[in-house]
């Protein structure tokens, strides 16, 4: 790509609370930026290492939580519950890692979806904390000295930043020695392991890694909508992750990022359109379609094109 | 005596969903989708047209068997070389489209299935239990003796086994794969049903009732150890068991911890199941 070509993306995406007019984009882009963090967070273990985790929305859970409590109930600000956010899911993403990842494939996948289970069982039961079912409202929103980030363009630039540190961490990590034992245990983990890369050690680290992203994504979360509640366990987030991951193309840079775009847009166009269980119902046909259309995805099936019109 | 019931049924699903896991190598997150469906016949079948019990726990089984027929043709077969992620999202798929095409068709209010059974309970010594609980566990323990009978004495079954264990050498002694593939998932599709049609009027039916399903019949798959009949059926029994007992004497909102609670612990402590006797190649 050329410079020019480079610049004018980030200038849109610099200036786009100026001219994007209508709160509601605005609100879809931050959603989709929110997203976005989960997707690259999902696609380091789906699309890197090749372990697919059913149970992300747990994570995305216990850092939201984490920064909702720790900011109501301690009243700490914002920039320390965050790094608290995310180190917890990070703990958490270790404590699975270490247990789960002596297991492969739909064995991980259980072991991922049942820890999901759990968390959220315990977020609806244990009321003196979590306030149950009720959840938590009037979570505070940031603040940067006197200065409220409340209005949405100024969260905006706060998820924006977000989320470009996200996106360098995966892309300093992915070309880095342990992005390269990722792939190879990816491919073949007998013969990686046979050339001295240590299994356990990497796939804990990706886990962990990928865990304190989406706890970051939660913390974000909670701190935009202002509100927590054990909706924020739903199988159908960590669902819409994979989603995005799978059609963007995963074990792509760009992928998750292009598809948190499109599948956070795509259902609030549908909304405009049909009623809600119709949009679910066109999101699941949506998926088998891409399955057997675009098996690898959006972003390398471009890729592919343009290397093929442009020899 | 409440766990035995519901394990009879938690069985039937995790027999259905460990053949086709062990056969088929298909991560089935649809099957809890063919328990609703199961559950939404019995419905029509009971509620609307005013059948007997028996027929329309045989009406769910056969529109679960259609169903899983017409899915495994369709998506299924065209994938069969593709990996076992790529099946894996076709199913989430599957599910999300069911589900919605169920909320669709029938509301998100829960239905009470009708049934004909009088509500005064049977006292028998130091037990009671409704009559309709007695007639689920005996249906249910016949159609999971029928499953062994396909299993271990049919034709169908041999060959089915016989895939199993290896599917090169079966193909090349004659069985046709792709056809036991189809039925593979057609019979567990049906058990799922069956399943659905067997516990609906015990609770409600509504649409999402199989995503809780779906994670009962997996903790007992894993129970038992993946492609292990036996051990899903005592799996099935004893995660029912362990629910009731569960939520009498701990709290009854973590009743649904315990299957999970199970899963991790088996997987870890255990990873072929809890009674497997060696490790098993799926």
């Amino acid at each position: 790509m050329t410079r020019a070509g480079r610049f004018v993306p980030v200038l849109l995406a610099l200036t786009l609370p100026l001219w994007l007019g209508s709160p509601y984009f605005l609100h879809v882009v931050i959603m989709a930026g929110i997203f976005g963090i989960l997707a690259l967070s999902l696609n380091l273990l789906l699309g890197y290492t090749g372990q697919l985790s059913l149970g992300h929305a747990a994570f995305f859970g216990i850092g939201a939580y984490t920064s909702a409590l720790l900011t109501l109930r301690l009243e700490w600000s914002f920039w320390l519950a965050l790094p608290c956010a995310v180190a917890a899911s990070g703990l958490a993403g270790w404590l699975i890692g270490r247990l789960a990842l002596k297991l492969r494939g739909a064995y991980f996948v259980l072991v991922t979806i049942s820890f999901a289970g759990v968390i959220a069982l315990v977020s609806v039961n244990w009321m003196d904390v979590t306030n149950g079912p009720l959840g938590l409202p009037g979570v505070p929103a940031p603040a940067l000295g006197p200065w409220s980030l409340r209005a949405k363009s100024v969260y905006y630039y706060l998820v924006l930043v977000a989320v470009l540190i996200a996106y360098l961490v995966c892309r300093r990590l992915v070309a880095s020695r342990i992005g390269r034992a990722f792939v190879a245990l990816r491919e073949n983990e007998a013969l990686a392991e046979s050339v001295g890369v240590d299994v356990t050690h990497y796939l804990v680290l990706a886990a962990v890694v990928s865990a304190a992203m989406a706890g970051m994504a939660g913390s974000l979360y909670a701190h935009y909508t202002r509100f927590v509640s054990p909706e924020v366990f739903l199988f159908s987030y960590t669902v819409t992750m994979v989603i995005m991951v799978v059609a963007g193309g995963k074990g792509t840079l760009a992928g998750p990022l292009v598809g948190a775009l499109i599948f956070t847009a795509l259902p609030e166009a549908l909304r405009a359109v049909t009623s809600w269980q119709w949009q679910m119902l066109a999101y699941g046909v949506l998926l088998v379609l891409l399955v057997f259309f675009l098996p690898r995805g959006i972003v390398p099936a471009l890729a592919a094109w343009r290397a093929w019109k442009a020899p | 005596m409440n766990g035995l019931v519901l394990g009879g049924t938690y069985a039937l699903l995790g027999i259905g969903l460990t053949l086709i896991f062990g056969l088929m190598n298909v991560v089935n997150f649809a099957h809890g989708e063919f328990y609703t469906l199961g559950a939404y016949a019995a419905f029509a079948t009971l509620g609307l047209a005013g059948a007997h019990f028996v027929a329309a726990v045989l009406a769910a089984i056969a529109c679960g068997v259609a169903l899983g027929a017409v899915c495994e043709l369709t998506l299924l077969r065209p994938l069969r070389a593709e990996s076992i992620d790529t099946t894996m999202l076709v199913m989430i798929g599957v599910w999300i489209t069911m589900q919605n095409g169920e909320l669709l068709l029938w509301g998100g209010v829960a239905k009470s299935i009708p049934h004909p059974f009088p509500t005064a309970p049977l006292v028998l010594g130091p037990v009671s239990i409704a009559p309709l609980r007695v007639f689920v566990l005996a249906l249910a323990a016949g159609l999971i003796v029928a499953s062994y009978l396909l299993i271990h004495k049919t034709q169908l079954g041999m060959a089915m086994r016989a895939t199993f264990q290896d599917r090169d050498t079966a193909a090349l002694m004659g069985v046709r794969i792709g056809r036991i593939h189809t039925a593979t998932f057609a019979f567990g599709s049906g058990l799922a049903a069956a399943a659905g049609a067997l516990l609906g009027p015990v609770f409600l039916a509504y649409p999402s009732m199989g995503d809780l399903a779906a994670l009962k019949a997996f903790s007992v798959v894993i129970l038992g150890g993946l492609g292990n009949l036996p051990g899903a059926t005592l799996g099935g029994l004893l995660l029912g068991v362990a629910e009731e007992l569960g939520a009498g004497y701990v709290s009854s909102g973590y009743r649904d911890a315990v299957g999970f609670v199970i899963i991790i612990l088996v997987l870890l402590l255990r990873p072929a199941g809890l009674f497997s006797k060696q490790e098993r190649i799926g």
